[in-house]
């Protein structure tokens, strides 16, 4: 009895002693400042910033010193608390939404062919430049769904995207996700969009989708500084987007839309405020 | 003769019996012709011409613009209506020269032929280049970049595909059977452009005719008629040289890496015309095919000639269509109208309707290992398909899915009838842009 308690207490004591030596000699010097910014960070890992994970981005922040603004999810609260940790002046950049440049659904829009393949808008769009009429219009497949980590996107029943804008980060990674570049990232302070992406001439979008912007510059009249026509499309310009509601009334084919007041056709998503959205990071103590 | 083939491969009904009687008969010229800018592989040419313009058949109205690039040649005499988008084969609206055809049909005065003898190999190519030849068996790879190999690249074989191992299609058949005295001068000049002294036709065995009469025609100029077993993809480059010589092109290569050059037996014929009578590539063979159509046909075609107009030739159809497929069943490619034209790719146009067609229900793959036989690459195409469903491009690289050559024979052989080739085509098209964006 007491030579198995003495045995396995020199072993206890052996094992002890080399542990705390290796512990020691072997010992890896984290910078501090590494693990709080990992700590501030939203943890959803999503890529966005181009750094493999939140992890990677707060070591390059640390040693590389790679811009802190990079963090779209986790908004300005982020970017204040990495700015106090790494003793730099924060850079706070205005948060940004994702929208959908389309409201050209199946009920509203023609077939070239019957598209029976992948589900996948990339697959999709390498067949004679995809199934629909229109050439830049949203297909509906959902690569921008799968490309999301946030599940702030739905693809309504009449296969058209939209994004919520409660839960969209600002991440844009559904930018790179589509084939057709028809999300682009706005200013979430601007709510109203003209909802298309075909510079054809308006002649030849009539005959293709219902809902699509013929450039009839109706929109320009009404409101000169909130809107630029550029080759038979009207865009929001949003810097001086002001007057931009003004002009939903009026265009004649509906397709300037104010999100505080609807989504598209089809949308589960309720019309947000004009708040900014809620960054993934909310709720975590910081520093 | 005993006969060579290649490890891989399917068997299709060949359907051939609808046009492999059928002599060639010359289409005659329709109202309009609309020559689209980018019929090759490689840069699209760049029109030298403008609307108004009077132009003579076999005159250049667009320029190569990159090595790997041919001119375009008016099909016939006219005056150039448009230079816009147009429905192309593709599917895509791509640019096009639209020409108003005059009928009088009259070549262009300064083109003339010349007496080979008198040409080094150089001034041969430098013509094939400006007669704007391309491979005629359905890739529309430039001749004059495959005849022109880089110094340590040494060729000695110079292969002729007349296999037409593709379903349906008769032209390369008929053109073998009509124009033999053609072929075998243009595998002369070919050869004499390569400096080799080898070369061999390989034909399948399921055209005894052509071969009988290729033989003939090749016995007093030390060319080999080689007889291949009937089989898909027979005639696709790789494995021809598989099936003849038993060589193995690397993965990324090209046949001139293992010293080989191979030509369709169209594009030998079309070398001779452009040599001996200085006529450029402005027509071609076309079979017009398929169970819908009264009549199926071989057809001499303009290039640029709707295919609305080919079909008229051919009496119409027999019922409504469910699909049109430009090219063989397997490779070519599924059109979304009429309204596209020929081009210098176009081997065949194939009618179905809807009781031609399979009615498919896709299961799930129970991992028979069918695919993996019959990919003549040697390839795991399920395994790379479900990288590719999964988005895993990295993967899919991995298992060499750029090698693919997309033949179809996987999809062809699988019994859960999973669409295995369009899964290693979006592979393919994610590969590259992956590779495009780093």
């Amino acid at each position: 009895m007491l030579t198995a308690v003495l045995g396995l207490g020199q072993i206890g004591l052996v094992a002890a002693i080399a542990l705390g030596w290796a512990s020691k000699k072997f010992a890896v010097d984290v910078d501090a400042r590494e693990l709080a910014v990992n700590e501030v960070l939203p943890g959803v890992n999503c890529g966005a910033c181009g750094y493999p994970g939140c992890s990677g981005y707060a070591g390059a922040v640390v040693k590389e010193a790679a811009p802190i603004n990079l963090c779209p999810p986790g908004g300005s609260e982020v970017i204040t608390a990495i700015a106090r940790i790494m003793g730099l002046e924060d850079d706070v950049t205005e948060p940004q939404v994702a929208v959908v440049l389309c409201q050209g659904d199946n009920r509203k829009t023609t077939q070239k062919y019957i598209y029976t393949g992948m589900h996948d808008c990339n697959a999709a769009n390498n067949i004679a430049d995809g199934p629909k009429q229109c050439p830049n219009g949203c297909l509906g497949l959902g690569s921008c769904v799968t490309a999301c980590p946030f599940d702030a996107i739905e693809i309504t029943a009449d296969d058209l995207a939209v994004i919520s804008r409660e839960r969209c980060t600002g991440c844009g990674l559904c930018v790179t996700a589509c084939p057709r570049q028809l999300i682009r990232m706005t200013p979430a302070t601007a709510t109203v969009h003209v909802l298309c992406n075909s510079h054809d001439k308006g002649g030849v979008v009539r005959k293709y989708c219902e809902i699509g912007c013929i450039g009839c510059n109706i929109c320009k009249k009404t409101a000169p500084e909130a809107f630029k026509i550029d080759q038979f499309l009207a865009q929001v310009d949003y810097a001086h987007d002001d007057d931009a509601a003004m002009a939903i009334d009026k265009c004649p084919k509906n397709c300037i839309v104010d999100f505080n007041s609807t989504y598209p056709d089809g949308s589960k998503f309720k019309p947000a405020s004009i708040q900014p959205p809620t960054p993934a990071c909310a709720g975590k103590d910081l520093p | 003769m005993d006969k060579k083939t290649f490890v891989g491969g399917v068997h299709p009904p060949d359907c051939k019996h609808y046009s492999a009687a059928k002599p060639i008969e010359v289409c005659p010229l329709p109202e309009q012709l609309i020559i689209p800018l980018s019929q090759h592989i490689g840069a699209p040419a760049k029109e030298i011409v403008t609307v108004g313009d009077q132009v003579f058949k076999g005159q250049t109205i667009a320029n190569a613009t990159a090595f790997v690039s041919v001119p375009i040649h008016a099909a016939t005499s006219g005056r150039v209506m448009a230079i816009e988008p147009r429905p192309h084969p593709s599917g895509k609206l791509l640019p096009a020269i639209v020409i108003e055809v005059d009928g009088e049909d009259r070549w262009d005065p300064s083109l003339k032929g010349l007496d080979v003898a008198h040409w080094n190999s150089d001034e041969l190519r430098q013509r094939i280049k400006a007669a704007g030849i391309v491979g005629m068996g359905g890739a529309t790879f430039p001749t004059h970049v495959k005849l022109s190999p880089p110094d340590d690249k040494p060729i000695d074989t110079l292969i002729i595909n007349g296999v037409e191992c593709e379903s349906y299609l008769t032209a390369d058949h008929r053109m073998m059977l009509e124009h033999s005295e053609k072929i075998i001068d243009g595998i002369n000049i070919l050869r004499r452009v390569l400096g080799v002294k080898q070369a061999i036709i390989g034909i399948e065995s399921n055209k005894p005719d052509a071969i009988a009469c290729m033989t003939k025609a090749a016995a007093a100029h030390d060319i080999e008629v080689q007889a291949l077993e009937v089989k898909y993809p027979q005639g696709a480059e790789k494995q021809l040289i598989d099936a003849v010589l038993k060589r193995e092109v690397p993965s990324g290569g090209l046949p001139m890496d293992i010293g080989v050059v191979v030509q369709n037996v169209s594009t030998a014929a079309a070398v001779s015309d452009a040599i001996r009578l200085g006529h450029p590539l402005v027509e071609r063979v076309i079979t017009i095919s398929g169970p819908a159509v009264v009549e199926a046909k071989n057809l001499l075609v303009r290039i640029g000639t709707p295919m609305e107009f080919l079909l008229q030739q051919c009496d119409g159809i027999k019922y409504e269509l469910d699909k049109i497929i430009m090219g063989g069943p397997m490779m070519g490619q599924s059109q979304l109208s009429l309204a596209a034209p020929a081009i210098r790719g176009t081997s065949g146009l194939l009618l179905f309707g809807h009781q031609d067609l399979p009615h498919i229900e896709v299961g799930t793959c129970i991992r028979c290992g069918r695919c993996v036989t019959a990919c003549p690459l040697h390839l795991l195409p399920a395994t790379i398909a479900s990288y590719a469903i999964l988005g895993r491009f990295d993967e899919a690289e991995d298992y060499c899915a750029h090698d693919c050559m997309e033949c179809g024979c996987c999809t062809f052989q699988c019994p859960a009838n999973r669409p295995l080739v369009q899964n290693l085509r979006y592979a393919k098209a994610g590969i590259l842009a992956k590779q495009r964006r780093t």
